[in-house]
């Protein structure tokens, strides 16, 4: 208890909120400082009011050993920003001012995140009027200025089938000079919903945190609970877990390289993969009845058993869609023309990546190990899952061949699984949930790391629920990736991040 | 003449929509795909037209102006262009320079309209069709010279007469060939085809012909398909014409020949299309001044 050194917790493990210590505001930050130096990254960082005063909590991970760190204080009306040397914090630090009207003094790009009025009726940092919606997307953007500056915005509308999100650019002829980016259109304050839950429509809730990512998200929120409430998933409902967040990965990846392919207008590998993330959206509701996996997952085990018959038909179509999948795709990338296109557009250095803290298919396209995969509670994982991909470039080609080459790993992964589904339960009851407790959760999306928190009041309800998307990370990177590139490469750029709005804006 | 005014103008307004139509079943077929009806392109047409005219309160005259122009300029420009065959319907000393130059005023109304609109999106469009376009220029006017210092004459009808299949077989071969070459590229940079420009992406920021398009819709906007296919038509019959110089005498044989060798191209374009990604925009205009380069040393050979 004497807090020398964060308190210490397995991956999905659980914690009495008594025995994390509270520390002073510059011990904390030092220790968050020297865990980040020694190569710990936040992957939540979010405040609760409790009786002490607002109380804030950072969650850290070490990739490759596969502990998590915890560590809490007392935060003031206001507290001075640690963005400045750690700007993975910057949007932790935004999100908090947002929510509870504390100002992180220093912060060097203090605006807000969602545009939603503040939790606690506290005076709003940015003084907008009280008692009223903010206006979306309305702030004080960044601006260039000079003769042959011109800025162009791009939506919140936009001319695809795809979420709302502002663009602006600021650019000198074709070049981007800076590009921000605005969101929080979708805001539906899923995190204030869940106080008091779980309620019977939490894990439907769950499931559409970010669509494209059911299954993920499903998985994190199912492993919070069951290590509130102590109970142990069978191996054979972690196994069919496992099938779909891999299905998941392949269908979403799968339409990516077609995306990608259909951006740069390569128009084969664009239309046999539209055709082929069809086809792994359909094995998905092959188990579930579901396309995008919704009603697998539930808190305890999943609720759609894989029969022999099920797992045959499953194999067979993987034999036919394999082969496929693979002659698509390396078309693409044994095209000069598209290589062309690929290499060297949208570069992220290693550097700025651990900087401003990427996690999944961007940051693995640094060369950043960061999947976490490797240290996922369940076995399952452990026995299958040999080593991330990684690539080193961090353009636009190193994110479209880390897709390629997990694709190729998640069908062997997928062939393991379906021959090695252990037999048992699917499924067991989930009751109570620790009182006054702390847990955290995780699981890789295919988009990167879903990290979920909660923490329980003293009659086993949730208090404080914390959810971080990938893309909460990552839309940053985008931005940086558009530094100094041709404004007509963006679209391909943003493809190849292909980051959830409404993941973000929860 | 009034004949070939009318022979003209029928193969022009009914024709003209069957190449986009070709061109998209074929990329259809590369990607295995069924794809639209061969047709579609006239239904399209029908659709539109049927539409109310919708004008943004902040544009003037010259919004439309754009569309009507570009729609004027391809029946224009083909009265002065022997369609295979058929000759020039007219024809007189210096009509290639109008030839060439009636495209640069459809562009000038084209990119005014679009800069019309105030929309940032239209203006960088119009920034990179009139740059691109400049570049294209100069590859196009050496193509005729090459073609007008064989035939010793400054008329289109001449320089695409009877002669020129006889061309093919003098020491003026290998120049031919090269600004085949060149005119080819000229027909996809002027139509805004994969390579160069993308006709079917949805997406603003990459747009170059279509971004200047993007706020005419309803019966406006047919009519900037229907001229874009008019001028698909009229630049293709040049390169068709250059390629299968083959007269009969007989008019429909001719006719024949001449869809023929349109289809033919339009089926080529839809190959390009569905091998090739397109270029990133800054290597763009360097591809342009490549052709300009070779069909500046085509010129040379000619006069050598």
């Amino acid at each position: 208890m004497s807090g020398a050194q964060p308190v210490c917790l397995p991956v999905g493990g659980c914690l009495p909120l008594a025995e994390l210590p509270r520390l002073d505001y510059e011990r904390f930050s030092r220790l968050l400082r020297e865990a980040v130096q020694g190569g710990a990254r936040v992957v939540s960082y979010f405040a609760r009011p409790e009786t002490d005063g607002l109380t804030l909590y950072a969650v850290l991970l070490a990739d490759g050993d596969g502990r998590i760190a915890l560590l809490r204080t007392t935060l003031g009306e206001s507290f001075s920003s640690l963005s400045p040397e750690l700007p993975q914090l910057q949007l932790f630090e935004r999100e908090i001012a947002e929510q509870y009207g504390v100002r992180p003094e220093g912060h060097p790009w203090l605006k807000p995140v969602r545009f939603h009025a503040g939790w606690t009726g506290a005076p709003d940092v940015w003084q907008r009027e009280a008692g009223r919606h903010p206006l979306v997307g309305d702030m004080a953007y960044y601006r260039v200025a000079g003769d042959e500056i011109h800025e162009v915005a791009v939506g919140p509308v936009h001319a695809g089938v795809i979420e709302p999100g502002h663009f602006r650019f600021q650019c000198h002829g074709e070049e981007v000079l800076h590009l921000e980016i605005s969101l929080g259109y979708q805001h539906r304050a899923i995190e204030k919903i869940l106080r008091g839950g779980p309620h019977p429509a939490t894990v439907y809730q769950m499931e559409t945190a970010a669509g494209d990512t059911t299954i993920g998200h499903t998985w994190a929120y199912a492993q919070l609970l069951e290590s509130l409430a102590g109970v142990q998933v069978p191996q054979r409902a972690q196994v069919i877990r496992a099938i779909g967040l891999e299905l998941e990965r392949l269908a979403n990846h799968v339409g990516d390289v077609g995306a990608l392919a259909g951006d740069v207008g390569f128009l084969p590998t664009s239309s046999f993969c539209g055709r082929l993330r069809g086809d792994y959206l359909n094995l998905s509701a092959e188990i579930c009845g579901s396309r995008f996996g919704r009603g697998l997952v539930r808190p305890g085990g999943v609720s759609f058993d894989l029969e022999d018959a099920r797992i045959a038909t499953l194999q067979q179509r993987l034999k036919v869609l394999e082969p496929e999948t693979c002659g698509a795709i390396d078309l693409c990338f044994d095209s000069p023309s598209v290589l062309a296109r690929f290499e060297g557009i949208g570069t992220v250095s290693a550097q700025d990546a651990t900087a401003l803290g990427l996690v999944g298919v961007a940051a693995r396209a640094c060369g950043l190990a960061r999947d976490l995969r490797q240290h996922l509670v369940p076995a399952v994982w452990t026995a299958a899952f040999a080593q991330p991909v990684l690539e080193e470039d961090g353009d636009v080609y190193a994110r479209g061949n880390v897709r390629r080459r997990e694709i190729v790993a998640s069908l062997a992964l997928l062939g393991y699984f379906l021959d090695q589904l252990p037999a048992g339960d699917t499924r067991v009851p989930v009751r109570e949930l620790a009182a006054d407790s702390l847990a955290v959760s995780c699981c890789e999306g295919w988009r990167g790391e879903v990290v979920h928190a909660a923490i329980t009041d003293r009659d086993g309800r949730i208090d404080r629920y914390k959810i971080v998307d990938p893309s909460f990370h990552n839309w940053s990177g985008l931005a940086l990736a558009l530094r100094g590139q041709q404004i007509s490469d963006f679209p391909l750029c943003n493809k190849s991040f292909n980051l959830s709005y409404c993941g973000f804006d929860l | 003449m009034l004949g070939r005014i009318v022979l003209h103008l029928l193969v022009l307004l009914i024709l003209s929509p069957l190449l986009p139509g070709v061109i998209a079943k074929t990329k259809a077929l590369f990607a295995g795909r069924i794809g639209a009806p061969l047709l579609q392109p006239y239904y399209d047409l029908a659709r539109l037209m049927r539409k109310e005219f919708i004008f943004s309160r902040t544009t003037t005259w010259v919004f439309l102006a754009g569309p009507v122009v570009g729609l004027v300029v391809p029946l224009l420009a083909a009265q002065l262009m022997p369609f295979g065959g058929l000759g020039a319907s007219l024809s007189f000393r210096g009509d290639l320079v109008l030839f060439v130059y009636l495209f640069g005023l459809a562009r000038f109304f084209t990119a005014a309209s679009a800069l019309d609109t105030g929309s940032s999106f239209e203006g960088m469009g119009a920034v990179r069709e009139v740059t691109f376009s400049c570049l294209a220029e100069p590859t196009l006017l050496f193509a005729l010279l090459v073609l007008a210092c064989g035939a010793d004459s400054l008329t289109l009808n001449d320089l695409l007469g009877p002669a020129l299949a006889g061309r093919w077989h003098s020491g003026q071969a290998a120049s031919l060939a090269l600004i085949a070459v060149c005119l080819f590229v000229v027909v996809l940079v002027e139509n805004s085809r994969i390579p160069f420009d993308d006709p079917n992406t949805h997406l603003e920021l990459t747009m170059i012909h279509e971004v200047m398009v993007l706020d005419h819709s309803g019966p406006a906007f047919g009519l900037v398909l229907y001229g874009a296919a008019m001028k698909l038509l009229v630049l293709g019959a040049l390169l068709v014409r250059l390629v299968l110089p083959l007269q009969t005498g007989h008019v429909l044989l001719d006719l024949l020949l001449l869809v023929a060798g349109l289809v033919g191209l339009a089926v080529l374009i839809g190959v390009v299309e569905s091998t090739m990604a397109r270029l990133r925009l800054p290597r763009v205009p360097q591809v342009l001044v490549g052709t300009t380069l070779l069909s500046a040393f085509a010129l040379v050979l000619v006069l050598r």
